[in-house]
């Protein structure tokens, strides 16, 4: 298996969709054929569509807000003593997460289809509730599946999807969680496939949700190219990319543009959500080693026990909440561009108290997944090095949990 | 060796009507009970389905969910499963199985020991909701080596010429999902216009046993009579459901509506 130099990784899939020949693809019933290759055909000529891809660039730079902030930590940097930690600041976007890119890619091309619907699902809420943001900019009606649980955990995105008029489906089955939510959107866009456009929430999902979702987030490594080169001149000799993954769209966009670069100057580090320390379940299928299945029409490292059923995962962020993983990422694991690696629910929370003792800085639950092995590893690291953790969310979604984890000073 | 499903096809149309297809989760509500029902229905019904659970199934609406989940709960295992389609065809040893289910269980089972097992055990045909046509053309000629039918699915949304090429590649048997929805839906589209895409398949090949599922209840089975077949899923399993909750036999109850299913298509 191995990476091409010079293609969009996004691109490297074969005919039918698999990367490195066996993670991806489209494992779908037979009715979503169709629609999955119209969206193909459509994206395909889009992207490559200049005036497509400068209505884009323009809703990023003037609705998103681009670009985003890159920042050094410098108390972070002087506590830690070993390499110099930045942060790229993706929460600043509207919204407050890197989902936003993907939504509005999927609204530019429903609009395109001429559907006036659109369905997605969402976990932490963040992809719904870009999803709802961008529809209501776009004039689109908007359909959110979300699991009971993480209804109730992650209130402030709910109240957010509702406010900007979308329709939030809870979703009972199964664990109530980020995998059911996407089972129940994939149903709902069978049975509504003629009227309503899907947007996969996260790089997960058939091929070409994988895709686009991708090609969307990259947004956050071509800001962060030009930041780096103004910044130090070139980019670093030694530079370090740290990224939460749980189905990959944040940590994948953030390392896009750097693929090409030999390793040793530009390393990937994922960071899965190992669960809770005392739990033997987790959201970290890479991690730890889990065997390649197939979920939600892809083949790729999933949880699962040995009869083909999808485990239940455990872990304190909502978003990272996915027994899965994007085939991009099992790909990048394979082909060795990527290392990943798990922090625990209580490694994640130290992390978010050590970033928020010395920074301006709130990173959700997830991002702390990622700068707690950054932290850790910083130490070990030279001054030269540049460590640069993604912040792709806000922490307002998760002071219900912060305060009773934490405690109320640190909401 | 002629398959068994040809055969049930053969005898329906010489009695003038549409083989019955009943499908049941395996394991639902409990390893034996699943077996006692399939013994039940047996004479009243001409080709036996029967779904392999699994815990994310994307296209089953929440009758079929509710019975895979009650099943997984209950401990089946795929070994299991085909322990049941043995001691089904020990009973009776004529009727057609087909098993229906999601790839990854055969993926992780294994494509060549999953065969194998069904061979042994007497299973005659497989429908894999998740493995589409060009993906599932290697899976399907090894089926085709062990003579077990793969049964190709064709929906409202398939192309003419996307039918054209599956048709070409499929077996005696092809599966027309009548409408775009999940398993259970409610019939959302006229019979009328159920058959006439249905009569869109038969014209480009006569000779394949085409059979109609997703919606047929029994209030809508009459109407659609006219087809090769009739499968007939998330009635039964919701009168599983029923059942428990009412406390009364369940393999008494699926009997029942299956007798009233045949009588309404004799």
């Amino acid at each position: 298996m191995k990476l091409k130099k010079g293609i969009p990784v996004i691109d490297q899939g074969d005919k039918l969709g698999f990367w490195g020949g066996k993670f991806g693809g489209n494992f779908v019933p037979e009715t979503l054929k169709k629609p999955i290759e119209d969206l193909e055909i459509l994206f395909n000529k889009l992207k490559k569509d200049k005036n497509f891809i400068n209505e884009r660039d323009k809703y990023f730079k003037n609705w998103v807000g681009s670009p985003t902030r890159f920042i050094k930590l410098e108390n972070l940097t002087k506590y830690v003593g070993g390499a110099q930690i930045w942060s790229k600041v993706v929460s600043d976007a509207n919204g407050g997460a890197h989902k936003i890119y993907n939504a509005t890619v999927h609204c530019l091309l429903a609009k395109r289809s001429g559907k006036k619907v659109i369905c997605g699902d969402t976990g932490a809420g963040y992809a719904g509730k870009m999803l709802s943001m961008a529809a209501k900019k776009f004039g689109l009606k908007c359909k959110i599946f979300m699991g009971a649980k993480d209804i109730q955990r992650q209130q402030p995105n709910v109240r957010a999807i509702k406010k900007n008029g979308a329709e939030v489906i809870p979703v009972y089955s199964g664990s109530q969680t980020l995998v059911d939510a996407v089972s129940e959107c994939m149903r709902y866009w069978v049975a509504n496939c003629d009227k309503v456009a899907m947007c996969v929430g996260s790089t997960v999902g058939p091929a070409v949700f994988v895709r686009i979702c991708g090609w969307s987030t990259s947004q956050i490594s071509r800001e962060l190219k030009t930041q780096l080169v103004d910044e130090f001149g070139s980019v670093p000799k030694k530079l370090k990319l740290y990224n939460c993954v749980g189905g990959g769209s944040s940590s994948f966009g953030f390392w896009n543009e750097f693929m090409d670069y030999d390793k040793k100057q530009c390393e990937f580090i994922g960071v899965e959500a190992g669960g809770p320390a005392k739990s033997k379940k987790h959201a970290a299928p890479l991690t730890y080693g889990s065997k390649i299945g197939i979920l939600h029409g892809a083949a790729q490292y999933v949880n699962q026990n040995t009869d083909g059923q999808i485990e239940e995962t455990e872990s304190i962020s909502a978003g990272l909440d996915y027994p899965g993983i994007s085939p991009l990422h099992c790909f990048l694991k394979d082909t060795k561009r990527a290392r990943y690696t798990a922090a625990s629910d209580e490694e994640a929370l130290n992390a978010y108290k050590l970033v928020t003792k010395f920074e301006k800085l709130r990173p959700s639950l997830e991002p702390s997944h990622a700068f707690s092995i950054a932290i850790t590893e910083s130490k070990k690291f030279s001054k030269d090095t540049i460590v640069v953790v993604n912040s792709c969310g806000d922490a307002y979604k998760d002071r219900g949990i912060i305060e009773k984890k934490l405690g109320r000073k640190y909401v | 060796m002629s398959n068994p499903i040809s055969h049930a096809f053969k005898k329906a149309k010489k009695e003038n009507r549409p083989a019955l297809l009943t499908y049941t989760v395996a394991g639902d509500n409990s390893k034996k009970q699943s077996l006692e029902i399939l013994k039940s229905i047996s004479k009243k019904v001409d080709i036996i389905e029967i779904g392999v659970p699994h815990n994310t199934p994307v296209a089953d609406g929440s009758q079929i969910q509710t019975s895979s989940y009650r099943a997984i709960k209950n401990g089946i295992k795929v070994n299991d499963i085909f322990k049941i389609v043995k001691n089904f065809k020990k009973f009776d040893r004529n009727k057609p199985v087909i098993l229906m289910g999601y790839y990854n269980m055969i993926f992780r089972y294994g494509e060549n020991e999953f065969l194998k097992n069904c061979k042994i055990s007497g299973v005659n045909g497989l429908i894999v909701v998740d493995l589409p046509w060009p993906e599932n053309k290697k899976f399907a000629s090894k089926c085709k080596k062990r003579s077990i039918f793969f049964i190709q699915l064709l929906s409202p949304t398939t192309t003419q010429k996307r039918l054209k090429k599956i048709i070409k590649d499929s077996h005696e048997m092809i599966y027309f999902i009548s409408m775009l929805s999940t398993t259970g839906g409610k019939l959302k589209v006229s019979s009328k216009e159920i058959l006439s895409n249905y009569y869109k398949i038969k014209k480009i090949n006569s000779k394949k046993n085409v059979v109609i599922g997703f919606g047929i209840t029994e209030k809508t089975i009459k109407s659609l009579k006219k087809a090769d077949g009739l499968v007939v899923g998330s009635a039964i399993c919701k009168e599983i459901t029923n059942s428990i909750k009412k406390r009364q036999n369940p393999v008494t109850n699926v009997y029942n509506v299956v007798n009233r299913l045949r009588n309404k298509i004799k």
